[in-house]
């Protein structure tokens, strides 16, 4: 069978089990179209957060980000999951006991003020939005990499699929399709780390294959990688970075802004106790963790191999790495892999010293006197889990398998942010503003015509990305770190704050975050806007744009705290509220509104 | 009723400190042992790297997952004891 038929029928298999899903999930209410009918079983719950949560970046880009940057990129590996303690602690047990359908919906209650709900909303879907892209375009990739169909007609296969299962079922059918979308990834995701952990060091677990010995040169395998790279001009993989500070922030944005993301937060009012959702936090986390200890293994196993591919001699023990450097292989006896990519434009080889040889090394060094002119080999940190089963030698069916692992993770993301769309305009926007009195038929068409119409406009989106489609840390993070977040922390652990200093709250930590990024990255990312060139040597006290929503946190809160103390206490029904989400007592009951 | 209000004050306040206990973990595991506290811990290898590497790249995480089952365990302790559970 071929390589491509093999593709088809992996990817098509997985399609035709979300569908039936779909077709045995249809959502008959809105409280199944929202929370799924309030009644998942916490272990199925955290299986379903982990394929919500770990999207096409998770699990196309970040271990080829920590292959290139090294200890620098352990940011995203403690951000995206140290999220989940803040939202099991701080968050989640509280909100499933409020007991409602949406995020917004807290906040305007809580904060009884239809304006906070509304700001709530936009950054909701500004948020979501951004996020969703992002999927659709990863979708389209590994559409057009694995089943030889143009990007845009992938995308609208995916779109397809997704409109199927996510209007016809909304929370109901994500949930399930979900549970079946992270067996498919994590399967797809661990495999080829298990055998190239294998080869690499003999032990099959990935994360302790990470701290073991490298066989083929008795180094322990960090040891190793740090001395190759060093020869090729690298900093060591394992070095410290200079602005602590940022890395700090950083860290602390994505994981604040991990806890404020609507649609990993809604998630969890899908539970039927508050004790659920806490055991739920943890089950997620779990599940996460499975491919977050498994991507840095999968990164500097995949580095090593790349590079003693292109030096064969750097493989075994070295005396002296300068001799080692010095037998590159030949571009025309470059292995298949490479070839296969070349044609994707994500691999790209221009033979600057007219050698015949490959030179993979640090651009930023000099070594003329080794008879380099530059760099010549260009590869994409996307590459590297879509091809690691070929780099590691290993059988089609593996091939397939990652390709509907790609296309699992797009779209178990894709489909909760485009839920928490629809349900903030057909929840908070149609039934809690525009027209209250629509009946709950009414408004699950609503719910329904809104993720309709949403799907269609991040399809559109992802075939046209606008500039803000790259800007999902900065943005996304950026929004839910300075805005959400402290609004929902405040609203459950303060009585004082009240609807002045909530809304005073949000819009200014929103708004300096916002044009902190704006100044770096152009005026609503348009090109050439930016006031100030987005560089260290720039960044006010070296804090980058990526890492300011942190600030803007702290801000919210200072703001939110002063002008509530200034103006008057929240009205007695509303601290008799805050009173309520702080005890579990009831929770079962409280859904059924 | 008074004294179902000083039982969910005393609730509240046991959850608080809980909380507080470990959130300065979680900060000790990845803001402390794996970026601020680094350079300390550079002395103890593990496995060809330091310390530091290891809660970056490994061990928050596993202190992540334990941290959130040690919480929802104690939460659920803390239901029943001040009787306020479902």
């Amino acid at each position: 069978m071929s390589q491509f038929a093999i593709n088809v029928l992996f990817v098509g298999g997985s399609f035709a089990i979300y569908i039936g899903i779909a077709i045995w999930a249809k959502a008959g209410s809105t409280k199944d179209f929202y929370v799924a009918g309030g009644g998942v079983h916490p272990i199925t719950n955290g299986m379903a957060i982990g394929a919500d949560w770990m999207s096409a970046a998770s699990f196309i880009s970040m271990a080829g980000i920590i292959a290139s940057a090294g200890y620098g990129a352990s940011t995203f590996l403690m951000g995206w999951t140290g999220g989940y303690v803040l939202l099991a602690l701080l968050l989640a047990p509280y909100l499933r006991k409020f007991g409602k359908f949406t995020v917004p919906e807290f906040i305007g209650d809580r904060f009884y003020s239809r304006s906070a709900r509304m700001v709530a909303v936009i950054c909701l879907i500004v948020a979501s939005l951004t996020y969703v892209i992002g999927q659709m375009a990863g979708a389209g990739v590994a559409f057009s990499r694995f089943l030889e169909v143009d990007a845009t007609t992938g995308l609208i296969i995916a779109a397809i699929v997704v409109f199927f299962y996510s209007v016809l079922g909304g929370m109901k059918g994500i949930t399930y399709t979900q549970v079946a979308q992270y067996i498919v990834l994590i399967v797809a995701y661990t495999i080829p780390a298990v055998f190239i952990s294998l080869e690499l060091t003999d032990n099959p677990i990935p994360p302790l294959g990470l701290f073991s010995d490298h066989t083929a040169s008795g180094e322990p395998l960090l040891d190793k990688l740090n001395e190759v790279v060093v020869a090729l001009g690298f900093n060591e993989y394992t070095a410290m970075v200079d602005n602590k500070l940022n890395m700090v922030l950083f860290t602390l944005s994505l994981m604040i802004g991990t806890a404020g993301l609507p649609h990993v937060i809604m998630r969890f009012f899908t539970v039927p106790k508050v004790a659920d959702a806490r055991w739920s936090a943890g089950w997620a986390l779990v599940f996460i963790g499975l491919l977050y200890l498994t991507a840095p293994a999968v990164a500097s196993m995949a580095r090593l191999n790349l590079v003693t591919t292109i030096y064969p001699d750097m493989a075994a023990q070295v005396e002296n790495y300068e001799d080692a450097v010095a037998n590159p292989i030949a571009y025309a006896d470059r292995p298949d892999w490479i070839r296969t990519w070349e044609e994707t434009g994500l691999i790209s080889f221009d033979d600057k010293n007219n050698d015949g040889n490959i030179q993979l090394y640090n651009d930023a060094t000099d070594y003329s006197d080794r008879g380099w002119q530059g760099n010549e080999l260009v590869v994409s940190n996307d590459i590297l889990v879509l091809a690691n089963p070929e780099i590691a030698n290993l059988p089609g069916w593996v091939v397939g398998l990652i390709a509907a692992g790609g296309l699992a993770a797009a779209l178990s993301t894709a489909a909760g942010l485009l839920l928490a769309i629809s349900s903030a305009i057909s929840h908070d926007l149609i039934k809690g503003a525009i027209n209250p009195k629509i009946t709950e038929k009414g408004e699950l068409r609503a719910a329904r015509i809104s993720m309709s119409v949403a799907i269609v406009v991040a399809t559109y989106l992802g075939v046209n990305p606008p500039g803000f489609a790259a800007q999902v840390v900065a943005l996304a993070f950026g929004i839910a770190a300075a805005s959400l977040f402290p609004a929902l922390m405040m609203g459950i652990f303060s009585k004082r704050i009240n609807n002045k200093g909530a809304i005073a709250g949000m819009l200014s930590g929103l708004i300096f975050t916002l044009v902190y990024i704006f100044v770096y990255k152009g005026w609503f990312f348009i090109p050439g806007t930016n006031n100030l060139e987005d560089s260290a040597a720039n960044w006010v006290l070296g804090i980058s744009p990526l890492s300011i929503g942190a600030v803007g946190a702290i801000l919210n809160f200072a703001v939110a705290y002063m002008v509530s103390s200034a103006t008057e206490e929240p009205p007695q029904h509303i601290q008799d509220l805050v009173e309520s989400v702080r005890y579990p007592k009831g929770a079962g009951a409280a859904i059924d509104h | 009723m008074a004294d179902d209000k000083s039982n969910a004050a005393a609730y509240w306040k046991a959850n608080l400190r809980l909380i507080t206990g470990c959130l300065i973990v979680w900060a000790l595991a990845s803001y402390g042992g794996a970026i601020l506290l680094r350079p300390l811990l550079a002395g103890i290898s593990v496995g060809g790297t330091d310390l530091g590497f290891w809660f970056a790249q490994q061990g928050s995480i596993l202190i992540f997952i334990g941290l959130i089952f040690f919480y929802a365990w104690k939460m659920n302790r803390l239901d029943k004891q001040f009787g306020l559970g479902e």
